[in-house]
C-alpha cells in the first residue's frame, strides 16, 4: 500500500507491502534517510525516535499506515532555514556524542520534551529522557538539554 | 598528490623495524616462557606495556593522501567508535605535518589501503600505540613535502617554513598540494626529529571531536547505513537456545511471503532475503525450525561449571608464601559477577556484494584485517580480493572483536548476485552475544596488627582471550591463563608480604569474550571490596590503609599520587551521613593507575550516585575533552554493571532479550556531578578507554556498606 505524508517539511509517498509494518523502515530504506536508527524493534531503547505531528514516536513500534496524512520531522529537518536547532547546537557546544548512534534519538525526544516543558528541572529530564546511550553520555546530555533551554530564551533555568 | 597508488619508498622506517615486536612478539621467548614464573614475568608484560604498532602499510606517503584542494585525508588502521581517536590522530598529524585540524580528514581503516592493524582496534591501545609512529610519519611527510616543493619553487627546502599546509620561504608561497602535484617517482626522506611535544599546538588542547557535526546532523556513517545500488535485505535465523543447532527447517511457507527473494539453507543456518527488511522479517517468522539442543542449561547448572576450583588452575602472581584457608586469623569472603552483555545500540551487520571473484564488505567492526580473512577463507578467496571497509561504530566495547557475520552476508550475496545488508534483530543480539564472562572470585586475607600481611585472590572465569579470533591459541598454552581473566586480577599494594592471584578458567557452553575493560571489572570488584572489608576490621580510614600498603617503586608511586589527589579531590570521608555515604577504590590496568570517590545515596531500595571523583594517570594527555569523556562514559557503564545489569538462563536460553528488561543505567541513574582530574605520571600517552572501569563497582559497594552495614558481594548489588 502506498502511505503519503508530510516528512521534514516535504510531501512524499512510500509504498510499503504491510501497512502495520514499521514506519522506521520507511523512512530509513524507502525515503532514505539515514539518521532515524534502528536499535531494539520494540521501542524500548529510543533509537528511531522522531516527531509525528509535534509529538516524539519510537518509529521502530509505529505501524506506517498511521503516518498518512501526518506532519513528520526527522533529525534531518530538525534544523530549518539553515539554523542550526538549539537542541543539535548545545549537543555540539558540550561536545555530546561518543560512538553517536544513539543521539539522533536523543537529540528528537530532546526537542519534543522542551517544546512541551521548556524549562526543565533535572527530574522532567529523568521521567522524560528514557532512551539508552551505551557510551554513558547522560552526563553531558543532561547539560546539553538545560544549555539548550536557555538557548531557547528561558533564562530562568535552574 | 601522494596517493595510495604511488611506488612506495624503499627506505624503512624506524618504527616498521620496532613493529616487528608487538604482543605477540613475545611468543619469541618461545619455550622458556613454560615455566611459571617466566609465565607470570610476560603475563606482567603484556598488561603493563603498549605493544608497538604491529600493522603493515608504514609508508608516509600511504597514510597522507593531499588532495588536490590541499586538504588531507588521513589513512590510518583504527575504526572509531567514540572513543574519540579519530580526533587525537587528527591532532598529532597536524602538529607535526602543519595542517588545521579543519583540513584534516579521517577514514576509517579500509582493506585495500593496504594500512591494516595487526590486531584489532581495542584495548583502549590506538593513541597509544600510534603515538610514536604517526609522528615520525608526519614529520616525514612535512620533509618530503618541503623537499619536493623547495626543487619547484627553486630555493633551498632548509629556507622553507610550513603552516596550514602552505610552504613559505624566499618570498614565495605553494601549498602543499602544489608541492607534490604530479610526482611520479619519489624516494621519501629521512625521517627528521620530532617536535618538541611542548611547542605542539594542538595536542593537549580538548579540541571538539571531529565527528561533532555528523554525528549531530544524523550522517549516514555507520554500519546500519551503507547503501549500495539494488541492495537486497536479508535476516538469519539463530538459535535461542545455547549450543543449539539446526536439525530442519521448513520454508515453503515462508518462501510464499510478499517480497521474498531467496531463502537459503547453509552450514546449519538459514538466510532470508528480501526486497525489504520488514518482509525479510515477516517471512523469517513463517519458518519452522528444529533444533537439536545437547542440554538446556540452568543459572544452577552455570554456577556448579564455573567455580574456583574447576577447570585450568593458573597462579598469575606469586610474592611470598601462601595462606590457608582454614588458618588461624585467616579471613575469607566469596564474590560473584553475572554474565553481562556488550548491548552496543548498533546491531552487528554488514553489507557484502560480491561480483566477478571480488568481495566488497563495508560494516562496523573493530577488527577489518581479521574480518577480511575470515571472508577470503569461507568464500575461497585471496585476501586481496576481499576488501573490508570500516564505517563509524555504533558502539564497540569489544563485541566487534569478532564480526564473523561477515562471512553470511557474502555468502548471501553471492547466492542473489547483488548487494545483501544483513543485520543482527534485538533478540538475536541478546542471545549471541560474545559474552562478558560471569566470575566468581575468592578472596583471602590475614591481618597482622593494623597491617595486611598476606592477600589472596583466586578467581575462576570463562573465556576473554582464549579462543578469541583476534590472540593466537597458542598463547593460551604458553601462559598457560587466560590474559583477559586476569586483567586487574593481580593485587597491586607492594608492601604485602605474601600476595597471590589464582586463575581458574573453563570455556562456558555459550560464547564469551571481551567486554570493554576485561577482567577489570568484576576483578577489582573483589579486591578493592575485601581491602575496604580489612581496613574497616583494622578500624583503620581505608586511604590511609591502602596507602600504607604502597611501596616506593616507580608504578606505586604512581597509584599512591592518584589515591592520594581522589582522596583530596573528593574530599573523601569514611563517615556516612543519614543515608549518604562515600566510598573509595583504586585499580590499575595497562599501567593507568586510577582512583574513584563516590557518592551515594540509598532511598528505600533505590540506590542512587550523586557524584564521582575520578583520578586516572593515563600519561601524557592528546585530548583532555575526550580523555573526560572516556572516563565519564566508563564511570556510567561500570554503574551500569555494578547496579543493574545481569543475563540469566532459562530453560537453556539467555534472557533478557531486550533493553528494558535487561536493566542499564538510563539518564535517572547518571551522576549529576562527575568530576575527572587527570595527572601525568608517564611521557608518552597510555590506554585511556578501560582503566576507568575499574574502580567503580567496589567504590559503590565500600559506600553502600557504611550506610546499610551490609558487604555486598555480588553484581548487581541490590540493596
Amino acid at each position: 500500500m502506498k502511505i503519503s505524508f508530510t516528512i521534514n517539511g516535504e510531501a512524499k509517498s512510500v509504498e510499503v507491502s504491510d501497512g502495520n509494518s514499521p514506519l522506521l523502515w520507511a523512512i530509513r530504506d524507502g525515503l532514505d534517510l539515514k539518521g532515524t536508527k534502528f536499535g531494539c524493534g520494540k521501542a524500548a531503547c529510543g533509537a528511531c525516535t522522531i516527531h509525528v505531528d509535534g509529538n516524539a514516536v519510537r518509529s521502530c513500534s509505529f505501524p506506517a499506515k498511521l503516518a498518512e496524512g501526518k506532519e513528520i520531522t526527522t533529525i534531518e529537518g530538525l534544523s530549518k532555514d539553515g539554523k542550526t536547532h538549539p537542541v543539535q547546537q548545545a549537543w555540539i557546544d558540550e561536545v555530546v556524542p561518543q560512538c553517536g548512534y544513539c543521539q539522533p534519538g536523543f537529540i528528537m525526544a530532546t526537542a519534543a520534551m522542551l517544546d512541551k516543558i521548556p524549562n526543565p528541572t533535572d527530574e522532567d529530564i529523568d521521567k522524560n529522557i528514557i532512551n539508552v546511550c551505551r557510551c554513558g553520555t547522560y552526563y553531558r546530555m543532561r547539560k546539553a538539554i538545560h544549555r539548550a533551554a536557555k538557548m531557547n530564551g528561558n533564562t530562568d533555568v535552574q | 598528490m601522494a596517493k595510495k597508488d604511488k611506488p612506495k619508498s624503499k627506505s624503512r622506517r624506524k618504527f616498521l623495524i620496532r613493529g616487528g615486536l608487538g604482543t605477540l612478539g613475545v611468543l619469541a621467548l618461545g619455550t622458556y616462557v613454560f615455566r611459571n614464573p617466566m609465565r607470570r614475568m610476560t603475563l606482567e608484560m603484556i598488561e603493563t606495556m603498549v605493544p608497538p604498532y604491529s600493522g603493515t602499510g608504514t609508508e608516509a606517503n600511504l597514510w597522507f593522501e593531499i588532495t588536490t584542494d590541499n586538504n588531507l585525508i588521513l589513512h590510518q588502521p583504527k575504526v572509531e567508535m567514540g572513543q574519540g581517536t579519530f580526533t587525537g590522530l587528527a591532532q598529532i598529524v597536524s602538529d607535526e605535518l602543519d595542517m588545521n585540524i579543519s583540513q584534516i580528514t579521517v577514514t576509517a581503516a579500509e582493506t585495500a589501503t593496504g594500512i591494516v592493524d595487526g590486531m584489532s582496534t581495542g584495548g583502549s591501545l590506538s593513541v597509544a600505540q600510534l603515538w610514536t609512529p604517526l609522528r615520525e610519519m608526519a614529520a616525514t611527510m612535512r620533509e618530503f613535502i618541503k623537499i619536493e616543493g623547495a626543487k619547484k619553487m627553486g630555493v633551498d627546502a632548509s629556507s622553507l617554513s610550513t603552516a596550514d599546509g602552505i610552504l613559505s620561504g624566499g618570498g614565495k608561497t605553494m601549498s602543499y598540494a602544489e608541492a607534490i602535484a604530479d610526482l611520479k617517482e619519489f624516494n621519501l626522506p629521512k625521517t627528521p626529529e620530532l617536535r618538541p611535544v611542548k611547542n605542539y599546538k594542538n595536542v593537549g588542547k580538548p579540541i571538539p571531536r571531529i565527528d561533532l557535526t555528523p554525528k549531530v546532523m544524523g550522517d549516514p556513517i555507520f554500519g546500519m547505513d551503507v547503501e549500495m545500488p539494488d541492495m537486497l535485505h536479508a535476516t538469519v535465523i539463530r538459535p535461542e537456545h545455547v549450543g543449539a543447532s539446526l536439525k530442519s527447517a521448513d520454508t515453503s511457507n515462508a518462501e510464499k511471503m510478499p517480497g521474498v527473494v531467496k531463502i537459503m539453507k547453509k552450514d546449519g543456518w538459514v538466510g532470508i532475503i528480501a526486497n525489504s527488511f520488514a518482509e525479510a522479517l515477516a517471512a523469517k517468522n513463517k519458518v519452522t525450525v528444529e533444533w537439536d539442543i545437547p542440554k538446556k542449561w540452568s543459572d544452577e547448572d552455570l554456577k556448579e561449571y564455573l567455580k574456583i576450583g574447576q577447570g585450568n588452575k593458573q597462579i598469575t602472581q606469586k610474592k611470598g608464601s601462601a595462606l590457608d584457608e582454614e588458618g588461624e586469623g585467616v579471613i575469607n569472603m566469596e564474590f560473584r559477577s553475572p554474565i553481562g552483555a556488550h548491548a552496543q545500540i548498533e546491531p552487528n551487520g554488514a553489507v557484502a556484494y560480491v561480483k566477478d571473484g571480488k568481495a566488497t564488505i563495508k560494516l562496523s567492526t573493530q577488527v577489518i584485517g581479521v574480518t577480511q580473512k575470515q571472508v577470503a577463507e569461507a568464500l575461497g578467496m585471496d585476501n586481496e580480493d576481499v576488501n573490508v571497509i570500516g564505517t563509524y561504530l555504533g558502539g564497540g566495547f569489544g563485541r566487534r572483536l569478532n564480526t564473523a557475520h561477515a562471512v553470511k552476508a557474502a555468502q548471501m550475496s553471492i547466492e542473489v548476485g547483488k548487494p545483501v545488508k544483513y543485520f543482527f534483530t534485538r533478540k538475536e543480539e541478546f542471545q549471541n552475544d560474545l559474552f562478558r564472562p560471569p566470575t566468581h572470585h575468592i578472596m583471602r586475607g590475614k591481618m597482622n596488627g593494623d597491617k595486611l600481611e598476606a592477600l589472596e585472590h583466586h578467581y575462576a572465569s570463562g573465556d576473554v582471550a582464549m579462543n578469541s579470533v583476534i590472540f593466537p591459541a597458542a598463547m593460551g598454552t604458553i601462559l598457560g591463563s587466560d590474559v583477559g581473566a586476569s586483567r586487574g586480577g593481580s593485587i597491586m599494594y607492594g608492601k604485602i608480604a605474601n600476595r597471590r592471584s589464582v586463575q581458574w578458567h573453563r570455556t562456558l557452553p555459550f560464547a564469551t569474550s571481551w567486554w570493554r575493560s576485561l577482567g577489570l571489572l568484576a576483578n577489582t570488584f573483589a579486591i578493592e571490596s575485601f581491602i575496604d572489608e580489612m581496613a574497616i576490621n583494622a578500624g583503620k580510614n581505608p586511604v590511609d590503609f591502602r596507602l600504607s600498603m604502597l611501596g616506593e617503586e616507580e608504578n606505586q608511586k604512581r597509584i599512591r599520587k592518584v589515591i592520594e589527589e581522589a582522596a583530596a579531590k573528593g574530599n573523601y570521608t569514611d563517615k556516612a551521613t543519614g543515608n549518604r555515604a562515600m566510598g573509595f577504590a583504586a585499580s590499575i590496568d595497562a599501567n593507568a593507575p586510577c582512583a574513584h570517590v563516590v557518592e551515594v545515596s540509598v532511598d528505600g531500595n533505590k540506590v542512587r550516585v550523586e557524584k564521582v571523583t575520578c583520578v586516572l594517570d593515563s600519561g601524557l594527555i592528546v585530548n583532555p575533552d575526550q580523555v573526560r569523556a572516556q572516563c565519564e562514559g566508563s564511570i556510567i557503564m561500570g554503574i551500569s554493571a555494578a547496579l543493574h545489569e545481569e543475563m540469566y538462563l532459562k530453560d537453556g536460553r539467555l534472557f533478557p532479550i531486550n533493553y528494558g528488561s535487561y536493566d542499564m543505567a538510563l539518564m535517572k541513574h547518571s551522576p549529576k556531578e562527575i568530576d575527572v582530574h587527570l595527572v601525568q605520571g608517564a611521557e608518552n600517552p597510555l590506554p585511556v578507554g578501560e582503566p576507568p572501569l575499574g574502580p567503580i563497582a567496589a567504590a559503590i559497594g565500600n559506600a553502600l556498606k557504611r550506610i546499610t552495614g551490609k558487604r555486598l558481594t555480588e553484581l548487581p548489588m541490590k540493596v
